[in-house]
């Protein structure tokens, strides 16, 4: 579903992804794991379509379509979800509007008519019941004062109304004690189906005995360095990443 | 002085010079004429008018307005019959003149009088010298003591030509009044000079908003306010129309623990310009003044905000704060931000704030990478940053009306 071949990214000048390849499949979930500053934010930021970044070379494809010339709604109305390591906080905003206008522009886009006040309400109390949401939570100006918990948990609520084809999770368990933890994790789990890809960026290895990948790419310097199966993050939680930042610091 | 003297006439003050001497005037509309023109149209060399050069930008002088005649009226009745009542009693006026046949009566412990004399105000300026030397028959309000009347709505329906209107609203002790003015109905060939003065006795209290929501060349308003013991006056100002409006607000306290609230939000699009200028004076103990501002400038436009916050030295224990935030739309807009702060007094607590910036790009982001159209998104940030100044409005149907103007706004912009 998602190719991403030769990417190179800079940003201010600075090369930050450096001929990167990616696949990932319908129906897995695909992590990613590296130290920091290896590019990873940067990576799941491009395919959302940040303008911050320049594209010095390379494609991301979408079922074979080049996103890199939309704009982001474009690529979320295409089915690109990035679900944020840091949720960006919008005082005056309710997040109940915020949620049906992002609902409903994506229907537009599709050409599907508004959804009525009735149907938003209950797909948005049925997901927020999945994700221990509380309601009244909603009627709250977006992300403002919300725990690292309860932001992370309305990521996943919102990933969960939009039903993306491609879903992209950065850092989603940084911030979250055990028990978010698996709430954030079945959310995501419930997601999970044929048509689906997901590409989870992550630091630890915790998250993934959560959310079980199918596939494990190791990220350094700004390219995949090494793939494997769910066992290569097992053997990243024993060793660290040293052995990958001495491998690209010598080649 | 000799300043002054050197300086040529411009056209416009010719053609107010020729205006002023076709009328009858009373002395003391002679003597304010006199003193505009001592001082001339202000400039930028006069500090108070520094981001609004008056003199250069005022080319010139439309006629005086005639009073309305039935036909006029008639004309304003149908236009009322499609504008919606927002507060509960509503008193008209139809070119600068108080029109009764259009008005409801006053309400118990309310009266309403016409006053061919007022008497001067405190504030000395050369738009109030106009104001004095051309408004005539002010509309006078006196609210009762203790009264606590329906909401009052002052409704200003003006046509071409200059306008000039006086208000003046007095509120007796302990009374307490809400009163919504609206700016309505001037076009290009508007050329408007209006001047409230609002007093309040002890403990009295008026929450007081603005709309000038029309598209008058000239709008320029001077709400003169003073404060006796303990008294409150809130004012909320909503510009989002006029080619030049200047709000010129004059708050002073001259009674201990009086309490004064200003706001607004100003919306300032194409070539507009919008310039709101506050003084507030703490001539007294124990007063507390707040001051919040918000200004969205797109296109060519520009926005000015001066705010002068002056604390006597007798006037202790002052509480007084002030924010001025900007958010500027494109590369052409322009904003002048200055608070000031002029404290004579030693125990007091006074802070200021002014901010000018862009849309946060990454709330932009945020917003497109859920599906919301650029141009979507930066109207939700913009409607959340106005929303938040309308806040301050205590009157629901009156914050209601102000939302419905912003999102009509933000709607005009997106087309």
């Amino acid at each position: 579903m998602l190719e991403v071949k030769n990417l190179s990214v800079s940003i201010h000048g600075k090369p930050i992804l450096e001929g990167l390849n990616l696949n990932a499949k319908a129906g897995q979930v695909a992590a990613i794991m590296g130290p920091n500053g290896s590019g990873k934010s940067t990576l799941s930021y491009v395919i959302a379509g940040k303008p911050d970044y320049e594209v010095t070379g390379g494609e991301v494809l979408l079922d074979g379509e080049d996103l890199l010339d939309l704009e982001p709604n474009a690529r979320a109305a295409k089915g690109v979800f990035l679900a944020f390591q840091y949720p960006v906080e919008i005082p005056g905003v309710a997040t109940m509007t915020f949620l049906k206008a992002a609902l409903n522009a994506q229907r537009r886009a599709h050409g599907q008519g508004e959804l009525t006040t009735p149907d938003f309400m209950r797909a948005v109390r049925g997901a927020a019941a999945d994700l221990k949401v509380d309601p009244d939570m909603l009627k709250r100006p977006v992300n403002v004062g919300f725990s690292g918990g309860e932001k992370k948990r309305v990521e996943i609520l919102q990933m969960a109304l939009l039903q993306p084809r491609l879903c992209v999770l950065d850092e989603t368990d940084s911030g979250l004690d055990i028990d978010a933890l698996r709430v954030v994790a079945d959310g995501v789990n419930k997601l999970r189906d044929a048509g689906r890809a997901f590409v989870v960026i992550t630091h630890y290895q915790r998250l993934l005995d959560h959310i079980k990948p199918d596939v494990v790419h190791v990220m350094a310097r700004g390219r995949i360095v090494k793939s494997g199966g769910a066992e290569l993050a097992l053997e990243l939680e024993r060793n660290g990443y040293r052995d990958y930042a001495d491998a690209e610091a010598a080649a | 002085m000799t300043l002054h003297a050197a300086v040529p006439k411009t056209a416009a003050e010719t053609a107010l010079a020729a205006a002023f001497s076709a009328l009858s005037a009373s002395d003391a509309a002679k003597a304010a004429f006199a003193d505009f023109e001592t001082r001339g149209l202000p400039t930028r060399r006069d500090e108070a008018w520094h981001y609004t050069d008056l003199r250069a930008a005022m080319k010139r002088v439309e006629p005086l307005a005639a009073v309305p005649d039935d036909r006029r009226l008639k004309a304003v009745e149908a236009v009322l019959a499609r504008t919606p009542r927002i507060a509960d009693v509503r008193w008209v006026l139809v070119d600068g003149r108080y029109a009764e046949s259009l008005s409801d009566a006053p309400p118990a412990g309310v009266s309403l009088s016409l006053v061919e004399a007022p008497r001067a105000p405190e504030t000395s300026d050369a738009v109030v010298s106009l104001n004095r030397a051309f408004a005539r028959a002010a509309l006078d309000v006196r609210v009762a003591a203790n009264a606590a009347p329906p909401s009052l709505e002052i409704l200003h329906l003006d046509g071409p030509g200059a306008i000039y209107s006086r208000v003046d609203v007095e509120v007796g002790a302990g009374a307490k009044i809400s009163v919504l003015e609206r700016f309505e109905g001037a076009s290009e060939g508007t050329q408007r000079n209006g001047l409230t003065a609002v007093t309040l006795a002890e403990g009295a209290s008026c929450d007081w908003t603005t709309i000038v929501g029309d598209e008058a060349a000239l709008h320029l308003e001077t709400p003169i306010v003073r404060l006796q013991r303990d008294a409150s006056f809130r004012n909320f100002g909503l510009v989002c129309g006029g080619a030049l409006v200047r709000r010129q607000i004059d708050v002073a306290h001259s009674g201990p623990g009086a309490k004064i609230a200003l706001s607004g939000l100003s919306l300032i699009e194409g070539q507009r310009h919008a310039d709101t200028t506050l003084t507030v004076r703490h001539a007294a103990p124990r007063g507390e003044s707040r001051e919040f501002f918000r200004h969205i400038v797109a296109d060519e436009g520009s926005g000015v905000y001066q705010g002068k916050v002056i604390v006597d030295p007798h006037a202790q224990k002052t509480d007084g704060g002030m924010k001025s935030q900007a958010l500027l739309l494109s590369p052409t807009a322009e904003m002048d931000n200055k608070p000031e702060l002029e404290i004579f007094a030693d125990d007091v607590v006074c802070g200021h704030g002014a901010t000018v910036g862009a849309l946060d790009p990454e709330q932009v982001f945020y917003l497109q990478s859920r599906g919301i159209p650029r141009p979507q998104a930066e109207a939700m940030l913009l409607e959340a940053f106005g929303i938040e100044a309308i806040e301050r409005v205590a009157d629901e149907a009156v914050a209601d009306a102000l939302r419905e103007r912003l999102h009509d706004w933000l709607k005009r912009r997106a087309a």
